[in-house]
């Protein structure tokens, strides 16, 4: 039976407080805090992200497609969830599809891969749902909206979630668009969106499923309903007959409106507490709803170790500063000090050693080594026995690591400085020389744990590219 | 394998003027050191038979022939990161020492000051796999000086102030150097409040990025006796280059540039050279920080492992000192550091103080001097020697 094995989360480090985009444009108030990706973070790296806490003691060999939901692609034209699944280790024989265009996106993700694997075309799909959505400067979307991810593994072996049914409208009422071209979303007046649109669709097509499925609300321990305006949502909760206690908590206050990938994070947290036997109502919303009831296994009590929302919500640091968002966002000229020139051809020649971080395996003598040089990851001798060509691929990724040493840039120090850099010496051997990321400079010392994290690089020469970095270990 | 000990003589040297020299080009500062070297030798431009030039940023030989208008002479141009300039002068020493050319000129140039930023850019060349981002110097190196501190206990504070010795030091001895970058003397306390470029380094822990050029004229002795009676001969020449041991292998603390200990050994086992301690006069290093002048007192054997901190405190390097006079000429810190001229620029001082020429910085009774650079970074260098005599 096709349903969720597992699931994981992502929320970025850095926590804007409302009140300092309101300082920025000399207004006071501002509730709660927003989720800022960092400079180096997008809908890509944010997937990778979610993608590793959801595929915890899984074997990424094992997969067969990603299944990547965002709105906001870095790439129009280039698979985004190619990139996902070769950071993420998966084979070469997958499937990957990139869901986009609609809030919905997420959940159609979701159901596609559910659809998949109950059909037997595939056996275990990742589906990642990530968004960073631009509000305009100064305005209520810049405060509303907040960066996140979530990740799930679709299986047909122990299944932790199983899908009971769902129900869709699909409708063209759009409260929300962006064209292409567009920097930022656009919004119909509100009344329309909200009277004609959000109280009414989402409420008729719960009462659909529940209907499909012999249920009544009481049937349901969490509801996980797509909200945009916290009010809002507790108003078509209890339209549908939902007690307060019913409903999983927006995040809003916490992390904002994570458009395509809010439903499915409320639904990650709901899971996290979820004990075997417990109904969950997954509602999304956009150009139309799907609600989904869900259903807990035993097999929920095996995955709680996932760092999912709670765990992530708590390992944080405040971005107190509007400029550098503005800065990080791309939003204000940024003096370009050159970019690194990475070729598409040589990139594409070493994707099995860059993407997914891989070093090597000495055959002969068994030393582990992650090779870097200026131009190159691709090892042909052993530094230590002189082999040649005779390793076996030994992957870095996955694998935590102390600091030998660091420093922190003040000269050269990017858009965010300073740049901190360590070397890190791996957990069962191999070293490398890393940014490091989402660190406090005063925590930095030798010997700090740190684990990798995949990020954007940004380059001279009009593409992007992804690359890892280290981050410290905060459990 | 043969020595190359006292097979090579440099008969005539010059230097430009190290600094922001917007007025000059790479070729302009080519002309004024080689001049320089041609007066000193007595030699004109038509006498040299091959030539050597050591740059980074110029991709060929061609710009010393189109700058001195040499007529088809065979010009091989070098480059290996920081240690270029002393590359090139080690590979023109091979040639004169195998009879090949009699007479032949050695040049170091950079011009730094045309990038539009003040820092070093490297990176440009050709777009590759690597998407890891490059890491500027300052930010490399100061990962040897926190891991040194970390490894032999110094406090911060304790650090910095070792670190701001040095500098001062240096800046002391460029304010005696007319040819130098910066001249002016600072203090200690400037030099720990200075602003941070790369923790735990500070401006004055960080050398000058600057234009410039050196050159020599070289030789061997027998010809060079007819020519001048304050020649020097070439004693020893190392050159070790890194495979990223450092960066691969685990053990390796940054606390040590293996490259120049391999490059110092070759170099003083052909110069006979038992106790560098107590043989070395003088010796100009690769101070590009603070921090690499400190870590090479115990590269080179000046300094036991981990204690060259004693020998700071008590002024040993100093000009002063009782101990190898270090960067007499103010080092990479003052007289400034334009990648290819470097490594020439520093035999420049040595051939000067050999003979005794080194006007207000002048050492008494130099018999030994030695030059050292390291190219790359921490956990892959190009290290590079040469030890130099007062003829027989």
């Amino acid at each position: 039976m096709a349903g969720i094995v597992s699931y994981g989360a992502y929320i970025p480090y850095y926590r804007m407080p409302r009140s300092v985009i309101n300082v920025a444009w000399g207004r006071g108030g501002g509730r709660g805090e927003r989720a800022v990706a960092g400079y180096d973070e997008d809908s890509i790296s944010m997937s990778v992200s979610a993608g590793i806490d959801c595929l915890k003691g899984t074997d990424p060999k094992t997969v067969d497609a990603v299944y990547m939901a965002t709105t906001t692609p870095p790439y129009l034209e280039r698979q985004n969830s190619n990139i996902v699944a070769t950071a993420l280790d998966f084979r070469r024989d997958v499937r990957n599809t990139d869901f986009g265009n609609s809030l919905r996106a997420g959940v159609n993700a979701l159901q596609a891969a559910v659809e998949a694997v109950a059909a037997g075309s595939l056996n275990k799909v990742l589906v990642t749902v990530a968004d960073m959505r631009l509000g305009a400067p100064a305005g209520e979307h810049e405060q509303s909206f907040g960066d996140g991810a979530a990740a799930f593994l679709v299986g047909n072996e122990g299944v932790a979630v199983e899908i009971e049914g769902s129900y869709t409208y699909s409708d063209d009422l759009s409260d929300y668009w962006r064209r292409d071209g567009d920097t930022f979303i656009s919004q119909w007046e509100d009344r329309f969106g909200r009277d004609e649109g959000y109280n009414k669709i989402p409420v008729e097509v719960v009462k659909g499923v529940l209907g499909k499925l012999n249920l009544t609300p009481k049937d349901i321990t969490k509801a996980c309903i797509f909200g945009a305006n916290a009010r809002a949502q507790a108003g078509i909760a209890r339209a549908m007959g939902f007690t307060p206690e019913q409903v999983q908590d927006p995040l809003l206050d916490s992390v904002g409106n994570t458009g395509t990938a809010l439903a499915l994070m409320l639904l990650v947290a709901a899971l996290e507490d979820a004990t075997p036997g417990e109904r969950s109502l997954l509602v999304s919303w956009g150009n139309g709803c799907d609600a989904v009831v869900l259903k807990a296994t035993g097999e929920i009590e095996k995955i709680k170790d996932r760092r999912a929302i709670k765990r992530h919500l708590a390992v944080k640091g405040t971005l107190d500063n509007y400029g550098k968002y503005m800065q990080w966002r791309g939003l204000v000229p940024t003096p370009s000090r050159g970019g690194m020139r990475v070729s598409m051809s040589a990139e594409w020649r070493e994707r099995q050693l860059g993407l997914p971080l891989y070093g090597v395996k000495c055959l002969n003598c068994g030393t582990v080594q992650l090779y870097m040089s200026g131009s190159s990851m691709r090892a042909h001798i052993c530094l230590e026995c002189q082999a040649k060509d005779n390793f076996e691929p030994y992957r870095f990724a996955d694998k935590t690591g102390k600091t030998v040493s660091f420093s922190h840039d003040f000269l050269g120090g990017g858009i965010n400085p300073p740049m901190t850099r360590a070397v890190i010496d791996f957990e069962g051997g191999g070293r490398g020389l890393f940014d490091m990321v989402d660190r406090d400079p005063e925590e930095c010392k030798v010997g700090l744990p740190v684990e990798m994290t995949f990020r954007k690089v940004p380059l001279g020469v009009g593409s992007s590219s992804y690359f890892w970095k280290c981050k410290p270990v905060r459990e | 394998m043969q020595s190359i000990k006292d097979r090579v003589a440099i008969v005539g040297m010059g230097c430009s003027k190290f600094g922001e020299r917007w007025d000059m080009g790479t070729e302009d500062l080519l002309v004024e050191s080689t001049s320089e070297a041609f007066e000193d030798a007595g030699v004109k431009s038509e006498d040299i038979q091959a030539a050597w030039l050591g740059t980074q940023n110029q991709m060929s030989g061609q710009i010393l022939a189109q700058a001195i208008k040499t007529e088809y002479i065979p010009i091989t141009r070098i480059e290996n990161f920081c240690a270029t300039g002393t590359n090139a002068m080690m590979d023109a020493c091979f040639a004169v020492a195998a009879g090949i050319y009699d007479l032949v000129l050695v040049a170091g140039v950079e011009k730094l000051k045309d990038s539009g930023v003040g820092f070093l850019t490297g990176g440009g060349g050709q777009p590759s796999a690597q998407t890891a981002p490059g890491v500027p110097p300052p930010a490399q190196f100061a990962l040897a000086a926190n891991r040194y501190f970390y490894q032999y206990g110094l406090s911060y504070e304790e650090g910095k102030q070792m670190l701001a010795k040095i500098d001062v030091k240096n800046h002391y001895n460029g304010s005696l150097n007319p040819k130098a970058h910066f001249q002016r003397a600072i203090t200690e306390e400037q030099a720990i409040n200075a602003p941070m470029q790369a923790f735990p380094l500070g401006l004055y822990d960080c050398c000058g990025v600057s234009d410039g050029s050196a050159a020599a004229i070289i030789t061997r002795p027998e010809i060079a006796k007819t020519m001048r009676d304050d020649y020097i001969l070439v004693k020893g020449l190392g050159l070790g280059v890194g495979a990223q041991q450092g960066s691969l292998r685990d053990y390796y603390d940054f606390t040590h540039f293996d490259e120049a200990v391999y490059a110092s050994r070759m170099a003083y086992e052909q110069a006979g050279v038992k106790n560098p301690r107590e043989e070395i006069d003088v010796c100009e290093v690769h101070d590009c920080f603070s921090i690499t002048e400190a870590i090479t007192m115990e590269d080179v054997g000046f300094s036991p492992r981990g204690m060259v901190k004693n020998d700071i405190d008590n002024g040993f390097f100093e000009l002063s000192g009782d101990g190898p006079k270090v960067n007499t000429d103010g080092g990479l810190k003052c007289f400034g550091h334009p990648i290819g001229a470097s490594g020439i620029r520093m035999i420049y001082e040595v051939y000067k103080q050999l003979q005794g020429k080194a006007d207000k910085r002048q050492v008494k009774n130099v018999r030994l001097g030695m030059t050292h650079n390291l190219g790359g970074q921490p956990g892959s260098f190009t290290g590079a020697i040469s030890i130099w005599g007062t003829r027989d």
